[in-house]
């Protein structure tokens, strides 16, 4: 299949609110020497055309791995990968690694978290710019210059021309990052994921890079997944949050649902934990503990050593299923309702969620 | 060619390094031109001047056949050069293909060409070398072979642990994921950024294979005599060295002076290849200037 090919029946899928890629049971593991890694544990998720997907969830709840998983990223071995994830009317995990290849780029377009490492700083960010077009679309170097001059203006980078011969140590983080939006964005993707794009930057920055996101999908019409572990910059950008806790989806649904009237202990602790502007605090609520161990997971809902409610005795047991716990697939993975366990201190978050939500 | 006359630009910027430059070139057209500029013929004899110290005609002296040292130093140029060039080019391009094939795709390739690699450097260098000699015959084409050879591993062992480094950076995964596909990465995103200490190697190891030429041929392996190397004109002038100290003293000096300026200019090139280094190099001569 062509790239051209690949776009288009990308385009076709994804037409009528047909998720552009639909991720279906994902499961990541990784063979280590302290026993089997269970990173990534059965996560599903779609996202349709024109949509941003927050994927939300600390440091080592398998965000970033799913998504590279999806690509072929990971390394196999010592990482096995199950499950489906259906885009251009093919699976990517069966995908052999060529046609997967094609997918890279013309479909999905990746950034990565830290500016400052994911450029080459022995190329020029020309021949950074050029390289999945001289890849995919096989223009030569005249016009791929010109079409990489012409998206770095679409990202907002002045004299673009003379920015081409520009290495990456010559730029501030925040151009970094712009080029490499300019880079995911060359092949025209009709999924971009964006991994951790605005963590390693400026609070200013990063409110111009989400915004400059918003902006390019407005226009280009591209499925969003922002992967990220700031509440604050998914509340201004998102449309659907799935929050991950130890490689699972602990809760997901409309953000502003999500944001009001959080289910899962774990997306309210995380809402606790965000600094408010004006709302002086002695100090930050934190989740206490950490998150556990992938090689040696608990037996029951992975977050119940951390929970502070604990509020049904299956919870150390059995694994929670995800349940609807409200309209436009709210949905948790709670045994119980969480939000009456709680008291009437939802209106707090929701407050909270606003209130950053602008700000972002 | 942009890139090529910036490069040279910021090595000349460096006075040491364009010294060493200007020595390195002045002994290629030596190697080149000896012929022409040699005042006596490689092996003319003469029986006056016999171990005859530096005079004004014979302004190195003579050897112990009345041979004009002077000239045989800038003919030997040759065989040194080209010798220890050939053999590097060899180790360079062998050397720097496992190492990639080992560091990139690790697994079986990189068990099989690294212990290949150990076995290789288990053996003492000139051992090595005059085994392989003995193999496939004496002469200083077969020398260039043995010592490319010999110092194959060296190349190969600095390339894989590079590349085992880079291989991991984001900008690597970054392009694999604009779908660059192996031959791309390891060319345009692996092999400008291992460069560096691989050129660094080869700058060190042209001037270890100038020695190892000159040891080979000292043991009568390498350059066959009568034809002059520095190697042997330091072997042949070792019999003398308490009576004739020119016969030594005057090939060493010219494997000392290449040897120096082929570190120095390595040196230079490390920094010029940079690009971070390099816009430093350019704003500091920028402010002296």
């Amino acid at each position: 299949m062509t790239a051209e090919e690949a776009r288009g029946a990308g385009a076709a899928a994804g037409a009528g609110g047909e998720p552009v890629l639909a991720v279906e049971d994902l499961t990541v593991r990784f063979a280590t020497r302290r026993g089997t890694a269970r990173v990534v544990n059965g996560v599903s998720w779609s996202v349709a055309e024109g949509e941003t997907l927050a994927v939300v969830g600390e440091s080592g709840s398998g965000k970033s791995v799913s998504m590279l998983a999806l690509l072929g990223l990971v390394p196999r071995p010592p990482a096995t990968v199950t499950g489906t994830a259906r885009f251009a009317g093919q699976d990517l995990i069966a995908l052999p690694e060529e046609a997967l290849r094609k997918v890279r780029g013309p479909g999905i377009g990746m950034v990565f978290q830290d500016p400052m490492t994911s450029l080459n700083p022995v190329l020029t960010i020309g021949r950074q710019l050029t390289e999945g077009m001289e890849v995919h679309l096989g223009l030569d170097r005249k016009a791929a210059d010109d079409r990489a001059a012409e998206l770095l203006d679409l990202v907002g980078i002045a004299s673009p021309r003379e920015r081409l011969a520009s290495y990456p140590h010559e730029l501030s983080g925040g151009m970094r990052q712009r080029v490499m939006l300019a880079i995911a964005l060359s092949c025209r993707p009709r999924v971009l994921v964006a991994d951790e794009a605005t963590t390693a930057l400026d609070v200013t920055i990063q409110a111009q890079i989400a915004e400059l996101v918003a902006e390019l999908q407005d226009e280009l019409g591209m499925a969003v997944v922002w992967i990220t572990h700031d509440l604050g910059v998914v509340a201004g950008i998102a449309d659907r949050v799935a929050v991950m806790y130890a490689g699972r989806i602990v809760e997901e649904g409309p953000v502003d649902a999500v944001y009001a009237a959080p289910a899962h202990p774990y997306t309210q602790g995380l809402l606790d934990s965000l600094p408010v502007l004006g709302r002086p605090r002695a100090s930050l609520a934190a989740i206490p503990g950490l998150p556990p161990d992938p090689a040696a997971l608990p037996p029951g809902c992975a977050f119940h050593p951390r929970c502070p409610i604990r509020g049904d005795e299956r919870c150390a047991t059995e694994v929670p299923p995800l349940r609807p716990v409200g309209a436009d697939g709210h949905r948790a993975a709670v045994f119980y309702d969480a939000v009456a366990a709680r008291g009437g201190e939802a209106t707090d978050a929701i407050e909270r969620g606003a209130g950053t939500g602008g700000g972002a | 060619m942009r890139g090529l006359r910036d490069l040279v630009g910021v090595v000349v910027r460096n006075r040491l390094a364009a010294v060493a430059l200007v020595v390195l070139g002045l002994f290629l057209a030596l190697a080149v031109f000896g012929d022409a500029i040699a005042p006596y013929g490689r092996n003319e004899q003469q029986v006056a001047p016999r171990l005859q110290p530096p005079t004004w005609s014979h302004p190195f002296g003579a050897d112990e056949h009345g041979r004009d040292l002077f000239s045989r130093v800038i003919l030997g140029a040759e065989t040194s050069l080209r010798v220890s060039v050939v053999a590097v080019g060899i180790a360079l391009l062998a050397g720097v293909t496992l190492g990639l094939l080992a560091g990139y795709y690790r697994g079986w390739v990189d068990d099989v060409v690294m212990r290949l690699m150990d076995m290789l450097f288990a053996f003492p260098a000139i051992l090595l070398a005059i085994a392989i000699l003995a193999i496939r015959g004496r002469g200083a084409g077969n020398a260039m072979i043995a010592i490319g050879i010999v110092y194959t591993p060296i190349f190969a062992r600095v390339t894989r642990a590079s590349v085992l480094s880079v291989r991991e950076e984001v900008y690597v995964r970054a392009a694999r994921s604009v779908g660059a596909g192996d031959l791309r990465i390891v060319t345009r995103h692996i092999l400008p950024n291992v460069a560096t200490p691989i050129i660094v190697q080869a700058s060190i190891s042209l001037a270890f294979a100038i020695l190892a030429e000159a040891a080979l041929s000292f043991l009568g392996l390498g350059t066959q005599r009568p034809e002059p190397s520095w190697g042997i004109l330091l072997s042949d002038g070792r019999d003398y060295v308490q009576d004739a100290w020119w016969l030594t003293v005057f090939p060493g000096l010219a494997i000392f002076l290449v040897v120096l300026s082929l570190n120095v200019v390595g040196d230079a090139l490390r920094d010029a290849l940079d690009p971070r280094q390099r816009s430093a190099v350019e704003s500091a001569t920028g402010a002296a200037a």
